[in-house]
C-alpha cells in the first residue's frame, strides 16, 4: 500500500499497472512540482549571473565565471549531496524536496546565465548604436531596444532546459524524494515486479517530454522573430 | 567666416597598431553641405562615428558648435568627457546609417517617436504629430503603423532619416547612406536628402559614393585616403580639375564605368 492505494497482485499485469497507476501519477506531480521549482530557481539565478558577468568589476566579472564554470562542470549529483549532506553540517536543515529543487536550480543557472548572453549578443551591433546616435540611456537601450529583441531567442531556449529539468528529477530519488522513478522502486521492492512501474515510468516521461517539447516549439513559433512588438 | 560648427584639432584615430586618422584638421560651417569621398579604408566613416560618439579618439581635440566633443573644460583644462558630457553633445547631431538599423519590434512611427518621448521628454502627442510630419517630409505618412520589414529598404532608409531629424539636430551625419540599397532603390533616398540639402539651414555630412549626387548637393567636397584629408574644394573644382594626383586616380577609377 502506498498514498492510500493497494495494488493488485496475480490479476495479470494489466490489473497490476491499473492499480498502481494512481500512484505513480502522485509520483509525477512531485516530479513535475520538483520541474517547476528547479526551473524557477534556474531562471533567477540564471539571470543574475548573466548580468554580474556584465559587471564593471573585473573582480565580479571573474569571480562569477568561476562559479558558473564550476556549476557546470561538475555532476549535478555531486551538488546534490554537498547540499543534502553538507549543509546541516552548517545548521542548515531542508527538507529533501527544497533541497533537490535547489541542487537542480543552482546547476541549471548555469546553462540558463549562458542563454540569456547569447540572447543579448545576438542583437546586433547596430541597434546599441543607433540607440546611442538617439541618446537614449544604457538603462532605457536594454529595457526598450535589446530585451524585446532578445527574448524571442531567450525564452524557446529556457523551454529546452525546462525540459532536460523534468528528465533530471529522479536524481533526487536518491535524497528520498518520492517523484516518480522513486515510488516506482517502491512499488517495485514491495512486489517484486519491477518490470512494469518502470516500463509505466518510461511511458510516462515520454509522454510528458513529448508534450513539453511540443509546447517549446508551439512558443518558439508563437514569438514574432523580430522582437516583442512596440507600437 | 562665422565660427565652425565642427572643428577637429590633430585628431589621431587608431585602431590597434592600424591608424585610421592620422592627426586631421577639418573644419565644417554652420549650414554647410559637405561631402566626403575616397576609397575604402580611407576613414571617411570613422569621421562620423567619431562625431557621432561612437568611436572615441587617441589624440587631438574636437570642436561641435563650440564646445569640445570628447572632453570637458574642468580649471581652464581640458579632461576627458564624462558620460553626461556626452550625452548633451550628441543631442546636436543626428546620424543615418548604411544599414538603417531601425529598431525592428518598433512600428515606423514607434522607431521616430521613441527618443524624442524617452530623451526629450515630448509629450506622446506632440512626437507623434512631429513623427507624422517627418514621415510626410520622407512620402511615408501611410506606412506609419508598419513594421520595419513590411518596407523596401528605400522606404526604410527614409524612416531612418525622419528618426534622426525627430532630434532636432543642428548636424545630420549620413554614412554611406545607399550604399546598402538595391540601385533602383537609391533615387528615392537620394530625392529626400536633396530636398532637405536645399530646404533647411541644418549642416550635413554626407559620405557616399555617389559622385554625381555629391557634386549636385554639397558645397565642399573633402577627398579622403588613408587616414588624411588629401584635398577638398568646391565640388566643380574637385570633381573637374582636382589637383592632386591620388584625386584624379581615384576619380577616373569611380567614374569611368559610368561612362
Amino acid at each position: 500500500m502506498l498514498f492510500g492505494y493497494e495494488w493488485v497482485t496475480g490479476q495479470g499485469d494489466l490489473a497490476f499497472a491499473a492499480s498502481i497507476l494512481p500512484m505513480l501519477l502522485l509520483g509525477l506531480v512531485v516530479t513535475i512540482q520538483a520541474t517547476v521549482a528547479g526551473f524557477f530557481i534556474a531562471v533567477i539565478l540564471g539571470l543574475i549571473f548573466a548580468a554580474l558577468r556584465q559587471s564593471r568589476f573585473r573582480v565580479v566579472r571573474y569571480v562569477t565565471g568561476f562559479v558558473v564554470e564550476f556549476l557546470r562542470d561538475t555532476p549535478l549529483l555531486v551538488q546534490l549531496f554537498f547540499l543534502y549532506y553538507v549543509l546541516p553540517e552548517f545548521g542548515i536543515v531542508l527538507p529533501a524536496f527544497m533541497t533537490g529543487a535547489l541542487a537542480l536550480g543552482v546547476q541549471y543557472s548555469a546553462y540558463t546565465s549562458q542563454v540569456y548572453r547569447a540572447g543579448i549578443e545576438a542583437v546586433p551591433p547596430g541597434q546599441r548604436e543607433a540607440a546611442r546616435a538617439l541618446d537614449l540611456t544604457e538603462r532605457r537601450t536594454f529595457t526598450h531596444v535589446i530585451l524585446p529583441q532578445a527574448i524571442p531567442r531567450i525564452i524557446p531556449a529556457l523551454g529546452n532546459y525546462a525540459v532536460s529539468i523534468m528528465k533530471d528529477v529522479p536524481i533526487l530519488s536518491v535524497v528520498t524524494v518520492l517523484e516518480v522513478l522513486n515510488v516506482a522502486k517502491i512499488i517495485g521492492d514491495q512486489t517484486f515486479n519491477y518490470l512494469v512501474p518502470f516500463t509505466m515510468v518510461g511511458a510516462l516521461y515520454l509522454v510528458l517530454t513529448l508534450i513539453a517539447s511540443y509546447l517549446v516549439r508551439l512558443l518558439d513559433r508563437a514569438l514574432p522573430k523580430t522582437g516583442l512588438p512596440l507600437r | 567666416m562665422s565660427e565652425p560648427i565642427i572643428r577637429f584639432d590633430k585628431v589621431v584615430k587608431r585602431f590597434g597598431a592600424l591608424t585610421v586618422l592620422d592627426r586631421l584638421d577639418f573644419t565644417v560651417q554652420p549650414g554647410e553641405k559637405v561631402s566626403i569621398i575616397g576609397p575604402s579604408g580611407s576613414g571617411k566613416s570613422t569621421v562620423l562615428r567619431i562625431l557621432m560618439t561612437l568611436e572615441p579618439i587617441q589624440e587631438g581635440t574636437i570642436w561641435v558648435d563650440g564646445h569640445p566633443l570628447w572632453h570637458e573644460e574642468r580649471d581652464g583644462r581640458l579632461v576627458p568627457a564624462s558620460e553626461a558630457h556626452l550625452r548633451e553633445m550628441r543631442k546636436l547631431l543626428g546620424m543615418v546609417f548604411q544599414q538603417f538599423n531601425l529598431f525592428p519590434h518598433m512600428t515606423v512611427l514607434r522607431n521616430i517617436t521613441e527618443a524624442p518621448i524617452a530623451v526629450l521628454g515630448m509629450s506622446k502627442q506632440e512626437a507623434r504629430e512631429r513623427a507624422m510630419e517627418l514621415l510626410e517630409l520622407v512620402g511615408l505618412a501611410d506606412q506609419a503603423d508598419k513594421f520595419p520589414h513590411q518596407l523596401s529598404g528605400g522606404q526604410q532608409q527614409r524612416v531612418g532619416i525622419a528618426r534622426a531629424l525627430a532630434m532636432r539636430p543642428k548636424i545630420m551625419l549620413f554614412d554611406e547612406p545607399t550604399s546598402a540599397l538595391d540601385p533602383e532603390l537609391v533615387g528615392e533616398v537620394l530625392t529626400v536628402i536633396g530636398k532637405l540639402a536645399h530646404e533647411h539651414d541644418l549642416t550635413m555630412l554626407l559620405v557616399t559614393h555617389e559622385m554625381r549626387f555629391a557634386r549636385e548637393v554639397s558645397d565642399r567636397v573633402c577627398f579622403f585616403d588613408q587616414g588624411r584629408m588629401v584635398e577638398e574644394g568646391p565640388p566643380d573644382q574637385l570633381f573637374t580639375e582636382p589637383r592632386e594626383a591620388r584625386t584624379r586616380e581615384f576619380l577616373k577609377a569611380v567614374l569611368a564605368p559610368q561612362e
